[in-house]
């Protein structure tokens, strides 16, 4: 697709003079080859971190959501944050995938299989909350709008939480299909080369019987396209319907218009942010340095710098709009979100989603592989405290101060963040051992126009 | 006889050959042709029925009948084999008893479900004591306590009541040979029947002394009363008959002398006309009816006795040295000229435990010919005497006494030396001990008499002369107990029942031409007044000389000082004396003033705590102090020496606290006859020397922090200034509304409009206008924060305890708070006025800051929350499966079974009203309260779901009391009348500050209250449109 002519200048996205041949090598290695003592020291912490998630939950849901440490006023706290942290997490995947590829951002193409297998998992780990969170999850499916015998009862349409279902549901399924269309070509690459029956099977089940015939290819390019159509709209719906729980709300710091936009550019930060932590590991474990160059993290960062701003803006958009308002209710909120009992976590997200990205108008810093994972680490951590003090410092202190108290997270709320984080890194590990990480058919596409061996080619036929 | 009779059902059964026989040998009708069907190979080959398909059928089969067996638990019901005649099922019957347990009186109206009883009301006929108090409310659950004494005990040892009687008698007997005295030590009875029964006890056995005692005196009032008006009794108080009320020290929203003035009092507190009454309180405790005031004079114990010296000099005229600080001086010399200006419309009251200030007191009374002072039918209900008891205690110790029989007491934890007392009582030769459950003082007794619980018991009271009251059970003794009076009886050699024996001093005496059945159905009688009636207790003389001179014992009182920190002992509101306290519903009672559960403590000031470092600084991220990172409270340990008693006692900042004073309540440290749970707090009663409730006190910081269990962790109000409305009758009077209940306003097309307006608003709304549309109205004026409510709302709905330790994490389960503020200012007006003069970054930081903390002796208002039940919801709408939603009545509606608790709806609450089942609170061990037996659970209301975890719930509006009335008034085709409607609030509360009904009646009370002009609606301008509406806060600050 494209062009097929890339000007000299432009940094190479495949450099180490890699063949056709080379790059299916490449990503078939990790597949082919066995997993190393890191890996699976790496899987065995996850599993762990997993499993004592899923005891967690498992004595939640038996004994009741007092186990954790919410209370009459603070009716959510660390089990929706982490819902919108990862909602937040699984925004990059489409975002690189739909919205790069209508914009035709080549670059797209080293990293947005992981992406998007990022995407999945952290949604998957984000749909765990709103089922968990429930008194009683057991009774979970009532939030379907399913034909019943309850006296048909019907779902609440006007219920924010319910927009929440089908907005995950539907990215979730939309995310699924797009990743796998893209896989089919790879699969089909693997089951190609696969010497072992058992793979072989597997290979060709999932490819779902990909010939590489031109027809193939056209319908392929076809749907990509009306996949990437579909999904895009799906990038800003789906985090401004999670902030419509808050924004449709009466509490102050929850009643914001502000927040669609805001929440959404709050996603991709993270998303670019999670991308960035994954990959910058991936391409050293895995030996794909020349997939996922310099010029990758280098964009990426960039991104993240200008959501991070974008969202720094909104910050103090709030503050302003709060004073502006004249409402005593609303000014208090965000006066004590900045200096009340929980100023720590305000300041805490303050510094590491407003300050850090900011060091990456640098260029030696945003070009550095271990400044560049510690910021990535960094804003993960302020974005799970912008959701934190979004919910908990707008409740634990709203209209009557008869109600006021605080909240602490008793064992179980870590751990089964812990979990979700094992769970989610169980799902990236195994993937990353049985998928193929890049997209290599893609890859191949833009080798003749970006890869430096055809491009040193050319230059020298100049 | 053998019977050759011959039974049929039809003539061909009767003729003997008949097909009908034919039949009956036979299993079949027809038939089954197993023969044919197996023997026929053929048809068995063609079947398509295969082995495999055979195995899947039996296989499928057996799954079904094994998934079928798996039903639910069996729940066991027992039909009546005997429909009772009056009981019909699902109609409850209510019975009129009374309470008399020496501490709590009052006059009931007993609700009882299928022959239970399941919650007290008011009795609205009673013309005195009429009034349920929170203790009284939660009294019923003290019925179906597994904790309760179940038969009599000997010896440690289970007996029969005929054994027992058969040792006492015989010891009785043998005393009466001997002349050893048999002392009858009793708590305060206040019942007629009783008195004579004793008295005819004394004539049967010669030696007989009987002793009131009280646990908690009164003795210095009845003594100073009796010497003055020659009979054994309190003065009586008709405080709506008061423009101004001046309180020394006494607590009379609360227990002082035995309580029920609040409706009085109340009836004086709203304006009506320009006035109300004008209440000035002079204390160191902050205590219900300091919060209540219009003016607070905190000072301390000592202080309190010169003033009430002060008032009577300047009342008077005659001039009484004694020195006061300065501020405290001024406001009793004011205070003085506005009681002489009232005159007769003025009252003064005191709680100072010494019987020269009370005969002061009453001298002031008499002074001002005020017309709420009344001495013509004194209160009877506490009757003990100090000097008695001493004098008991004496003569046990001493050996004098052979036997002691005591009934509704419980000395050895009540009195200062109660141990010493117990150590006494063994060597006496007969002790019996008539009690409801083990306490401290069985332990020491040879024999227990296990004692029913008034509602299985027969009694009567008089309440104040001439005002009489009859208990009458309302269920079947649930155990082999049998009450005091009954025992008397049945130990004097009579046959007669306690019953017979009332119904014969009451038609014999007071009951005159009425009719007993009358009296009994309506629980109540008043008599006329006829001579001075025989005196509950044995006269004694009196410790202290009789007092000739007031203006020596005005003089005496003038010279009180202190020796250093003083103690002032006081009554809880949830807890009384302590006789109640395996009461779940009490221990989680929050305290209206510190809203702390479960506990007592040492209340102390801010000042006195920084000066003794017992004050714990803010906590901050790094520290928890004060607060745990979880908000709950925090308090640090004094060890406080009074008269050589130390004890270890967790200290709480009590803002209002007079600086040099520290308040302890009666009722808590009792281990015997409690569940674990139940058993918290230090007793009080240790600390309680020579039965005075000022004691000098020694106070030391030591190690530990101790966890408190508060419902409310905020204190002030931040100066928002719309929660709680608040102005002054001076402003009230003088200005338009809108000054002091404005309206909030939005701007719509640059025209502001209320924020109520339709046009404001986004909601299509129902047409409101048909059928029932139900609010409430609470009246800030008239709610003096006494709880009854709050217990009466756990009672009609099923709320659970959750205990202590679930407190402390904020997650009480109450579906009504009354909160509680305190003012960070000297008002509240001043603390609007403070945070509207907020300008700039700096200053918002510094003074909201400053605006957390309650001032030294702060303004205090109670606001009873509860589901405000909007029309416009926010709840409603954010529930993704539509458990919650709006009532054709007006209420907001909650179906549980609906619930996934998601708990949304919580959250977006303004008025976080709304609870959640964090765990289960039924059937589970965890929460050992009374929901998980099957004795406790009896007080459950059946027409209300109790509801499993995971799901939210709230204040119904009582929804299952209005659907009763429209369904009686229904059934019986009349319309409604205003009044009828009731929750369980409102129907709880005495003062009338809850009022409920329908406003489409536009002749109700409510409707009218819904349009006055102090009624405003909590938060109503983020346009929920609530349908509970609060009356505005009018104080007199006006001088009378």
């Amino acid at each position: 697709m494209g062009s097929h002519y890339e000007a000299p200048i432009r940094t190479p996205l495949v450099t180490g003079n890699k063949s056709y041949h080379d790059v299916s090598v490449d990503v078939a290695r990790p597949v082919e080859g066995r997993a190393n003592k890191h890996w699976w020291i790496v899987f065995s912490i996850s599993l762990a971190a997993f499993l004592w998630g899923v005891g967690c939950i498992i004595y939640t849901i038996s004994t009741g959501i007092g186990t954790w440490g919410l209370n009459k006023t603070v009716g959510w706290s660390w089990d929706i944050t982490n819902f919108v942290w990862w909602v937040g997490i699984g925004h990059a995947g489409t975002l690189i995938s739909a919205v790069l590829l209508l914009f035709r951002q080549k670059w797209r193409m080293g990293i947005n299989r992981s992406a998007e297998a990022m995407t999945i998992f952290a949604v998957v780990q984000a749909g765990l909350f709103p089922l968990i969170h429930m008194g009683r999850p057991w009774l979970g499916y009532w939030v379907l709008p399913i034909p019943n015998q309850f006296g048909s009862l019907w779902v609440n349409f006007n219920s924010p939480l319910l927009w929440d279902v089908f907005a995950i549901s539907t990215y979730l399924s939309v995310s699924l299909v797009f990743w796998w269309t893209g896989l089919l070509p790879d699969f089909a690459m693997l089951r190609d080369r696969a010497v072992k029956p058992f793979q072989k099977k597997i290979y060709s089940l999932v490819s779902f019987g990909w010939s590489g015939r031109a027809k193939d290819w056209q319908r392929f390019e076809e749907v990509s396209l009306v996949l990437a159509g579909l999904a895009t709209p799906l990038v800003l719906s789906v985090h401004t319907i999670v902030s419509f729980d808050f924004a449709t709300s009466i509490i102050p710091g929850w009643h914001t218009t502000i927040f669609p936009p805001y929440f959404v550019a709050g996603a991709v930060f993270s998303g670019f942010a999670m991308v960035n932590t994954l990959l910058i590991i991936m391409r050293k474990v895995c030996n794909f340095e020349d997939y996922i160059t310099m010029q990758h993290i280098e964009l990426m960062n960039l991104v993240i710098m200008i959501t991070g701003s974008i969202v720094g803006v909104a910050y103090i958009t709030e503050l302003f709009m709060a004073w502006y308002s004249g409402v005593e209710y609303e000014q208090y909120a965000f006066l004590n979100r900045a200096t009340g009992p929980y100023a720590w976590a305000y300041w805490s997200m303050m510094t590491c989603n407003v300050f850090s990205p900011q060091f990456m108008w640098i260029k030696k810093l945003r070009r550095s592989i271990l400044f560049s994972f510690i910021i990535s680490i960094v804003v993960n951590i302020g974005m799970w405290f912008e959701r934190f003090v979004i919910i908990v410092t707008s409740l634990h202190r709203d209209y009557l101060p008869s109600s006021w108290t605080m909240f602490s997270p008793t064992f179980v709320d870590i751990g089964i963040f812990i979990g979700t984080i094992g769970f989610f890194f169980v799902l990236f590990l195994l993937y990353a051992r049985t998928f193929p990480v890049i997209a290599q058919a893609e890859i191949k596409s833009i080798l003749k126009s970006s890869g430096d061996k055809y491009k040193k080619t050319s230059e020298s036929h100049e | 006889m053998a019977s050759n009779k011959k039974y049929w059902k039809s003539v061909e059964e009767l003729d003997t050959n008949s097909v009908v026989e034919t039949l009956q040998q036979s299993e079949f009708v027809e038939e089954i042709p197993v023969g044919d069907f197996l023997g026929d190979k053929e048809t068995l080959e063609d079947s398509s029925t295969t082995r495999r398909d055979f195995l899947k059928y039996v296989g499928f089969s057996t799954a079904a009948a094994s998934l079928a067996a798996c039903e639910g638990p069996v729940i066991k019901s027992i039909p009546y084999v005997v429909q009772p005649e009056q009981i019909r099922p699902g109609v409850a019957d209510y019975y009129a008893t009374t309470i008399a347990n020496g501490f709590d009186f009052a006059s009931v109206l007993v609700k009882t479900r299928e022959g239970r009883p399941i919650k007290i009301e008011p009795n609205k006929l009673a013309s005195s004591n009429g009034g349920t108090t929170a203790r009284v409310q939660a009294s019923v659950l003290s019925l179906y306590d597994n904790m309760r004494l179940k038969q009599p005990v000997a010896n440690n040892e289970f007996v029969y009541w005929s054994d027992l009687d058969k040792a006492v008698t015989g010891k009785l007997a043998e005393l009466n040979t001997s002349g050893k005295e048999v002392v009858l030590l009793t708590q305060t009875f206040a019942s007629p029947s009783t008195t004579r029964l004793i008295s005819e006890f004394k004539a049967k056995y010669s030696n007989v002394r009987h002793v009131v005692y009280d646990a908690i005196s009164e003795s210095a009032a009845l003594d100073a009363f009796q010497e003055k008006y020659g009979e054994r009794g309190l003065a009586d108080y008709n405080l709506e008959n008061a423009d101004l009320i001046v309180s020394v020290g006494a607590d009379f929203l609360g227990d002082w002398q035995g309580g029920g003035y609040e409706g009085s009092y109340a009836k004086g507190r709203v304006p009506k006309d320009g006035k109300m009454s004008r209440h000035v309180q002079f204390e160191s405790n902050m205590s219900l009816s300091g919060a209540n005031a219009d003016l607070r004079v905190s000072l301390t114990p000592s202080e309190q006795k010169v003033a009430l010296a002060k008032l009577y000099g300047y009342v008077t005229g005659s001039s009484v040295g004694g020195k006061l600080p300065k501020a405290v001086e001024a406001a009793v010399k004011k205070i003085a000229a506005e009681l002489k200006k009232a005159g007769s419309r003025a009252v003064v009251l005191t709680g100072i435990q010494d019987k020269g200030a009370q005969t002061v007191c009453l001298a002031i009374n008499e002074a001002l010919a005020s017309k709420a002072f009344n001495t013509a039918t004194p209160v009877k209900l506490r009757q003990g005497s100090d000097a008695a008891m001493n004098q008991l205690v004496a003569d046990v110790k001493s050996g004098k006494i052979g036997a002691v029989i005591m009934s509704g007491v419980n000395p050895v934890y009540t009195l200062a030396d109660g141990e010493a007392f117990g150590e006494a009582l063994k060597k006496i030769e007969l002790t019996v001990s008539f009690t409801e459950r083990e306490d401290e003082t069985s332990g020491y007794v040879k024999y227990l008499g296990a004692a029913p619980h008034y509602l299985e018991s027969w009694g009567d009271v008089e309440f104040k002369k001439g005002h009489y009251s009859l208990i009458q059970p309302t269920i079947k003794p649930l155990f082999d107990t049998r009450q005091f009076q009954d025992s008397l009886l049945k130990w004097m050699g009579s046959d007669d029942s306690y019953y017979t024996y009332i119904k014969s001093t009451w038609s014999t005496g007071f009951l005159g031409g009425s009719s007993w059945n009358k009296a009994l159905h309506d629980g109540v009688l008043v008599a006329p007044v006829v001579a001075v009636e025989a005196q509950e207790g044995d006269a004694v003389a009196a410790e202290e000389a009789p007092i000739a001179n007031v203006g020596a014992t005005v003089a005496k009182l003038a010279k009180a000082t202190a020796k250093g920190m003083e103690l002032s002992l006081y009554v809880k509101t949830g807890m009384g004396d302590g006789q109640m306290a395996n009461n779940p519903w009490l221990q989680e009672f929050p305290d209206p003033l510190t809203r702390a559960t479960w506990d007592n403590y040492l209340t102390m000031s801010q000042v006195d705590a920084d000066r003794l470092g017992l004050s714990l600084a803010q906590s901050t991220f790094f520290t928890e102090a004060r607060h745990d990172a979880n908000g709950g409270l925090n308090g640090t340990y004094a060890n406080i020496t009074v008269n050589g008693v130390t004890l270890k006692v967790p200290v709480m900042i009590q803002p209002g606290q007079a600086v040099g004073s520290v308040g302890m309540a009666f009722g808590y440290g009792r281990k015997l006859g409690l569940k674990t749970e139940m058993q918290t707090g230090v007793s009080a009663y240790k600390l309680y020397a020579n039965a005075d409730t000022t004691q000098d006190i020694k106070i030391e910081v030591t190690e530990g922090i101790h966890e408190f269990a508060c419902l409310q962790l905020h204190n002030t109000l931040m100066g928002r200034g719309d929660i709680v409305k608040d102005t002054t009758l001076e402003v009230f009077n003088t200005t338009d509304a809108k000054h002091w209940n404005p309206k909030p306003m939005v701007s719509k097309d640059h025209k502001m409009i209320p924020a109520s307006d339709p046009g404001a608003d986004l909601w299509t709304s129902f047409d409101r206008s048909i059928g029932h549309h139900f609010n409430l109205s609470i009246d800030l004026n008239s709610c003096t924060g006494c709880g009854a409510c709050v217990v009466a709302c756990h009672a009609e709905n099923n709320v659970p305890v959750v205990g202590k330790s679930e407190v402390r994490r904020s997650r009480d389960m109450h579906w009504l708070r009354i909160d509680r503020y305190y003012s960070s200012q000297d008002s509240f007006i001043d603390d609007v006025e403070k945070k509207d003069n907020i300008a700039g970054l700096g200053s918002s930081l510094s003074e909201f800051a400053e605006l957390e903390n309650p001032a030294a002796n702060p303004q205090v208002v109670f606001q009873p929350v509860m589901c405000q039940h909007c029309n416009h919801a926010s709840c409603e709408t954010v529930c993704p499966v539509a458990a919650t939603s709006h009532g054709r009545q007006g209420q907001n509606q909650m179906a549980y079974n609906r619930c996934v608790g998601t708990r949304y709806c919580a959250n977006n609450c303004a008025y976080k009203v709304r609870r959640f089942n964090w765990f289960l609170y039924n059937d589970n061990d965890e929460f050992d309260f009374n929901m998980n037996d099957d004795l406790g659970k009896m007080v459950l209301n059946p027409d209300v779901v109790v509801r499993s975890r995971g799901v939210m719930e709230k204040c119904s509006m009582c929804i299952q009391m209005t659907q009763k009335t429209i369904l009686d008034a229904k059934r019986e085709g009349r319309p409604i009348k205003d009044g009828e409607f009731q929750t369980a609030c409102s129907n709880a509360c005495e003062t009338g500050a809850m009022k409920f009904g329908d406003i489409n009646d536009h002749d109700s009370e409510v409707f009218r209250m819904k349009n006055d002009n102090r009624a405003y609606h909590l938060l109503e301008h983020i346009g929920t449109e609530p349908n509970v509406v609060y009356q505005t806060k009018v104080r007199n600050s006006n001088e009378a």
